[in-house]
């Protein structure tokens, strides 16, 4: 089906699935019972989940098929939020051009920064990946606060021309971004018994985005193209001395991982229209890094399992205080009660960041190749009984 | 579910009730109510946004224990702090409106974004009604903007940029902590009467929006006195070594250097400044003489000796009812509770967060609605005292509240970390005021109220 | 001139620190051809154990003094420093005063032992593993060692003074003959200069005129024969990352007066170590000295106020703008070797 194989038509069709129906499987628990805090499930989240997806997605094409480890990707992430920003200030609130245009402005950045940046291989590609990222982030922040707002961020206000929109709404309010009149903030919540599930414009949009790149990655990756990279991953020098110059290949992949950021860059904006140096620091470039390499690097659903997990970490578990955990070990006696909190404080809350370095060793110690390799392994358990064959004939991952 | 630690129990047992049997929302979206989150049970929830993590970690914390405490008082807990000494008498201890407050905290990581995200998720996941907190100006400017989109109030928490009320100014967003103008206008008296008027400044400033306008402010300030600015540096955020920017500072002929830095950045150039000796030097046949304009308690803890003698401005400091009196009461009332519930005296963001608590839910309970936009009607030009700053005005037309500044200075024999500053003067409220419309705020609409409907 | 001497000093002096860190990370890279995203936690820890120890050094008891109160109106807390009350109040405070000189004898074990935990631990488990996945684990790790300072000494920074005698400055300019007051250094940024001149010189000294460092240097040059002439290579890896270690740990214990440790500064010295070992080259111990040094110059020369005048914004970029020259005008860095993480 659309040119994909047996296998990569399921894994489309079941992440399909899982993203059409992510407002039911994020929000698992009633709303008002003790373990609602570990739903996901509302818009803002489920935004992020699959728009870093996309970004983790399109980083995975460069590092995961040539094993360019770019250290500065979120430069053009963050140069897509600018150009998302901007055309929401000077043209309309509308998204479609302004994520178009992030995804341009962000595929002639990678393309510079490409072009000189694969002149080098390994770490000396990585660090000028780094610097170019750091400069950029360090002139936005400061220098070019003219174009992007600096500390701030760039906003949209209410004296923005908007060509095409409106300055301000008849109630003297910012108009909202939309697609062709669908609010991205709009939001329809479902309540069922004890349970309520939010469905968003916003979210919908970006998981019809990231499906759309989900499929054009699979094309990828199963291409000619797709091919060449991973040659180029394993011995560029073999492919040097067969006539084949490399460099082509890999600036088109570095272009196409830009474009994906900027994808997620413009639809960071367009879900929130604001625009933040730090989308462009060097600690955002690692996040990504960390989500491909978590989710398993190579594999087509892995970073997308990647950004999920940090993001959840980041948004759920620095949200778990001191009250929240006396209030689920309330049924216990006051003495364990207190030693439980005491011991589970330190990783919830203000030491989530703790949780998520443990994590990042005991996933990259156990699990090699990432938590796609740990789903395998889940599998294989599972198929051990019924057929020896299955277990004999290892599938990669993708 | 979210819970506050006094009456954990009997809710839990509630909250268990509730969720086996009845499937009632705590809280309406904007379509069913009019405005974003009303509250519908017997409980409301606020959500309190503070770095946890990061650089300003320690400063979020102690937020964290204000609100804690603020909601605590609410509810009833305690000995009720500056509830009793508040000069509006609405609140009883049984809530908001009735309802008992509960609160959800999140994670700002000082970074728009991460600090977005947490809103975000406190709005539309945990119903929270009112959003408050922070560390940092950009934060604060990104907070208050989303709040003003999705139909919720912003109580800023630390924030002294003069865009919050300035440039960036939303109707939704109302800050009570002062702001950079007021830094400069409240110092430049002290700096008159302890350094004269024939003075040559040198500034080094942080190389972003809050650096920009605390030196564009105490600039004009001292400018208005007589004082000659030599030069300013813009010194990178990222910097932790200032030695190539002080080090240059003797030979440019200026006797005052002005460090318009603020947590780590402050930290690193004060004793970078003090180890290259400029505090003992003489320039012009003057001491050589070093000025932070804004001062915060931890960062005078993480500075050490390096603050003796050095002046600054703060929002308000807890001995402040000791020393000049009555004017200021609240100020022991506030510290008393917050000391013998922690264990050593709160810092001034705890001060304006705690404050900004007591005023959210005094002004619904006199507008008798969480609606935002009674709330910003409430809270629009309302005059009130007891909060320990004295009589202070929320302006309508900014929503900056105005009150006396504390100069402060750094002590030469502080008895412990918690004394580390002592206080040189107040500056009153009227030395302190600006027009609305003044430049250095001027290019902002706070726009309309908007309740998310 | 005078300011572009002093900005030399500071140049040199902001080196040290750089070429300390970017000269543990190379040990580390060139022998054992490990990524290591921890490194900078190191230098942090070797910070904090200046912190610990002034920490140990000025335990106290307490006291009540009924006759003052505190700010609640209860008697007065006195606390008093145990070394005060044993040795008495003026040289138990000197004592107290030379904790970040002392620290030096306190950090080296400490520093030694949690490299060789590190490495035994963890690290020798992924010699033969991907650099993403050293990455991954290292930079875990980092995080895990932040936490771990953070949960017990907060996120503020800790002030970390020098000893009384080595506070102030020295005026430089006279001994050159200019005025005084023109060129003035403190003392204590001298020292560190020395320290680290010193620390560097051993390492060198260490690495050349010993069978051990012979037998690394041969490692870095070409593992797989040294291994195939039956050395044991494990066992001086394990020394070497304890070396690393030591070498991160001192300059970070030396670094505690100059600017008050935070349980962070690792991750702001990790990006521009990684910088600085690779403008250096890649496996080049005298590359990532000489490259320290280098952008540490540079850095100060960029934040004079009349370069700033001339391209505003270099203070905040010049670091990556001369890796960005460096690495496209010479393919392997200032001094790199063949073949090291190029692929």
């Amino acid at each position: 089906m659309l040119g994909l194989g047996k296998k990569d038509t399921l894994l489309l069709l079941l992440v399909t699935a899982l993203t059409l129906c992510a407002p039911f499987l994020l929000n698992p628990f009633p709303v008002n019972g003790g373990l609602a805090q570990f739903n996901a499930g509302y818009p803002d989240l489920m935004q992020r989940f699959v728009i870093f997806g996309i970004f983790a997605i399109g980083f995975n094409i460069l590092f995961g098929l040539t094993g360019y480890l770019s250290f500065g990707h979120a430069a053009f992430l963050g140069a897509g939020s600018y150009a998302a920003v901007w055309m929401f200030k000077l043209l309309s609130m509308n998204v479609l051009p302004a994520i178009l245009l992030s995804v341009v402005i962000a595929g002639i950045f990678a393309l510079m920064i490409g072009y000189i940046s694969l002149r080098r291989s390994g770490i000396y590609f990585s660090i000028l990946t780094l610097a170019f990222a750091q400069m950029s982030f360090a002139l936005a922040y400061s220098v070019l606060t003219p174009i992007t707002n600096g500390e701030t961020g760039l906003q949209v206000t209410l004296s923005d021309p908007r060509i095409l929109g409106v300055t301000a709404n008849a109630d003297g309010s910012i108009p909202v971004t939309h697609l062709f009149g669908i609010e991205m903030r709009a939001t329809e919540v479902l309540r069922m018994g004890a349970w309520e599930f939010q469905f968003s414009a916003g979210y919908y949009l970006c998981a019809v985005m990231m499906l759309l790149a989900f499929y054009l990655a699979i094309r990828i990756f199963r291409s000619p193209f797709g091919m060449m990279l991973r040659a180029v991953k394993s011995n560029q020098q073999r492919l040097y001395y067969t006539g084949v110059n490399a460099r082509p290949y890999t600036l088109a992949a570095f272009v196409i991982s830009g474009m994906y950021a900027g994808l997620a860059g413009g639809l960071l904006a367009a879900m929130d229209p604001l625009a933040g140096a730090e989308r462009m620091q060097w600690t955002a470039s690692g996040e990504v890094v960390l989500m491909t390499i978590l989710g398993g690097a190579g594999t087509l659903i892995g970073p997308v399992l990647g950004a999920g997990v940090i993001k959840y970490f980041e948004n759920i578990f620095s949200k778990l205080n001191e009250n929240v955990l006396h209030g689920w070990f309330a049924f216990l006696p006051d003495g364990i009660e207190d030693v439980l909190v005491a011991v589970i404080y330190p990783f919830v809350g203000k030491g989530w960041h703790l949780t998520l370095g443990l994590m990042f060793m005991a996933v990259v110690i156990f699990l090699p190749g990432g938590l796609v390799e740990g789903g395998q392994r889940i599998t294989r358990l599972f198929r051990r009984g019924r057929s020896p064959e299955a277990q004999r004939r290892r599938t990669p991952a993708e | 579910m979210t819970i506050t630690r006094v009456t954990r129990r009997g809710l839990l047992r509630t909250g268990a009730v509730a969720g086996a049997g009845l499937a009632l929302p705590t809280y309406l979206r904007a379509q069913e109510s009019g405005f974003t989150n009303a509250p519908t049970g017997d409980t409301v929830t606020l959500g309190f946004n503070v770095p946890q993590t990061g650089p300003y970690a320690d400063e979020g914390a102690d937020e964290l224990r204000a609100f804690e405490l603020a909601v605590e008082h609410l509810n009833g807990g305690g000995d009720g702090g500056m509830l009793q000494t508040f000069s509006e008498k609405n609140l009883d201890g049984t809530g908001i409106l009735g309802k008992r407050v509960e609160f959800v905290t999140g994670d700002t990581q000082t970074k728009s974004d991460a600090a977005r995200a947490a809103a975000q998720s406190m709005i539309q996941k945990d119903g929270a009604i009112m959003i408050s907190g922070g560390s940092s100006s950009g934060v604060a400017v990104a907070v208050q903007d989303l709040c003003q989109q999705a139909g919720v109030i912003f109580m800023a928490g630390l924030t002294h940029s003069n865009d919050t009320t300035g440039k960036d100014k939303k109707a939704n967003g109302f800050r009570h902590f002062f702001n950079a103008y007021m830094s400069a206008a409240a110092l430049a008296p002290v700096l008159e009467s302890l350094y004269g008027t024939d003075r040559k400044a040198y500034h080094l400033t942080a190389d972003y929006t809050w650096g920009w306008t605390q030196q564009e402010s105490i600039q004009a300030a001292t400018e208005a006195l007589g004082w000659e600015t030599v030069q300013n540096v813009l010194t990178p955020l990222a910097a932790t070594d200032f030695s190539s920017y002080i080090a240059p500072v003797l030979q440019s002929g200026a006797d005052v250097l002005v460090l318009n830095h603020y947590g780590g950045n402050m930290v690193n150039s004060l004793t970078n400044a003090v180890q290259f000796g400029l505090r003992e030097a003489e320039a012009n046949g003057k001491q050589f003489e070093i000025v932070v304009p804004l001062y915060s308690e931890l960062m005078a803890r993480g500075a050490g000796e390096n603050i003796r003698g050095i002046p600054g401005s703060q929002n308000w400091d807890w001995k402040i009812e000791n020393q000049l009196g009555d004017r200021y009461k609240g100020t022991n009332a506030f510290v008393k509770s917050f000391g013998e519930k922690y264990g050593f005296p709160p810092s001034q963001a705890a001060h304006t967060c705690y404050a900004q608590t007591l005023l959210y839910a005094d002004a619904v309970t006199r507008a008798g609605s969480f609606n935002p936009c009674a709330v910003v009607e409430a809270l629009e030009d309302f005059e009130f005292d007891g909060l320990g700053n004295g009589p202070t005005l929320y302006r309508g037309a900014d929503h900056q509240c105005f009150k006396d500044v504390v100069v402060v200075r750094g002590k030469e024999n502080p008895e412990n970390e918690f004394d580390l500053v002592e206080i040189v003067e107040v500056t009153p409220t009227e030395a302190v005021t600006y027009d609305a419309e003044h430049p250095m705020f001027a290019g902002g609409n706070l726009g309309s109220c908007n309740p998310g409907a | 001139m005078e300011a572009i001497i002093l900005q030399t000093l500071n140049g040199l002096d902001k080196g040290s620190a750089y070429a300390l860190i970017a000269l543990g990370l190379t040990l580390i890279f060139g022998t054992l051809g490990v990524v290591n995203f921890a490194h900078g936690a190191l230098f942090m820890i070797g910070a904090f154990c200046a912190v610990t120890l002034q920490r140990i050094l000025s335990a106290s008891f307490v006291t009540l003094d009924e006759t003052r109160t505190d700010f609640l109106g209860n008697p007065m807390k006195v606390e008093t420093p145990y070394v005060e009350a044993w040795f008495g109040p003026e040289l138990g405070g000197s004592i107290i005063e030379w904790s970040v000189p002392l620290a030096i004898l306190f950090s080296i074990p400490i520093m030694a032992a949690i490299g060789i935990a590190m490495e035994r631990g963890l690290i020798k488990h992924f010699y033969k593993r991907p650099h993403a996945d050293q990455i991954l684990v290292t930079f875990g790790l980092a995080i895990v060692l932040q936490e771990i300072v953070k949960h017990f000494y907060g996120a503020n920074p800790i002030p970390t003074p020098a000893p009384d005698a080595l506070t102030g400055s020295y005026d430089f300019g006279v001994l050159l003959g200019f005025d005084p007051n023109v060129i003035i250094y403190p003392y204590w940024r001298l020292v560190y200069f020395a320290f680290a001149a010193l620390v560097i010189g051993a390492v060198f000294a260490f690495l050349q005129f010993t069978t051990f460092g012979m037998v690394v240097r041969a490692g870095m040059a070409d593992r797989e024969t040294v291994g195939l002439l039956g050395i044991n290579i494990d066992r001086r890896f394990t020394i070497m990352f304890a070396l690393a270690a030591c070498v991160a740990g001192l300059a970070g214990v030396m670094y505690a007066p100059i600017n008050s440790p935070n349980y962070h500064m690792g991750m702001d010295f990790l990006v521009l170590s990684f910088v600085v070992v690779v403008v250096g080259g890649m496996g080049s111990l005298p590359g990532a000295v000489l490259a320290g040094f280098l952008l540490g110059i540079l850095e100060s020369f960029a934040s004079m106020t009349q370069v700033i005048a001339l391209i505003p914004g270099i203070n905040q970029i010049v670091i990556y703008v001369v890796a960005i020259i460096v690495l496209l005008t010479r393919p392997r860095g200032l001094m790199g070797r063949k073949g090291v993480m190029e692929d």
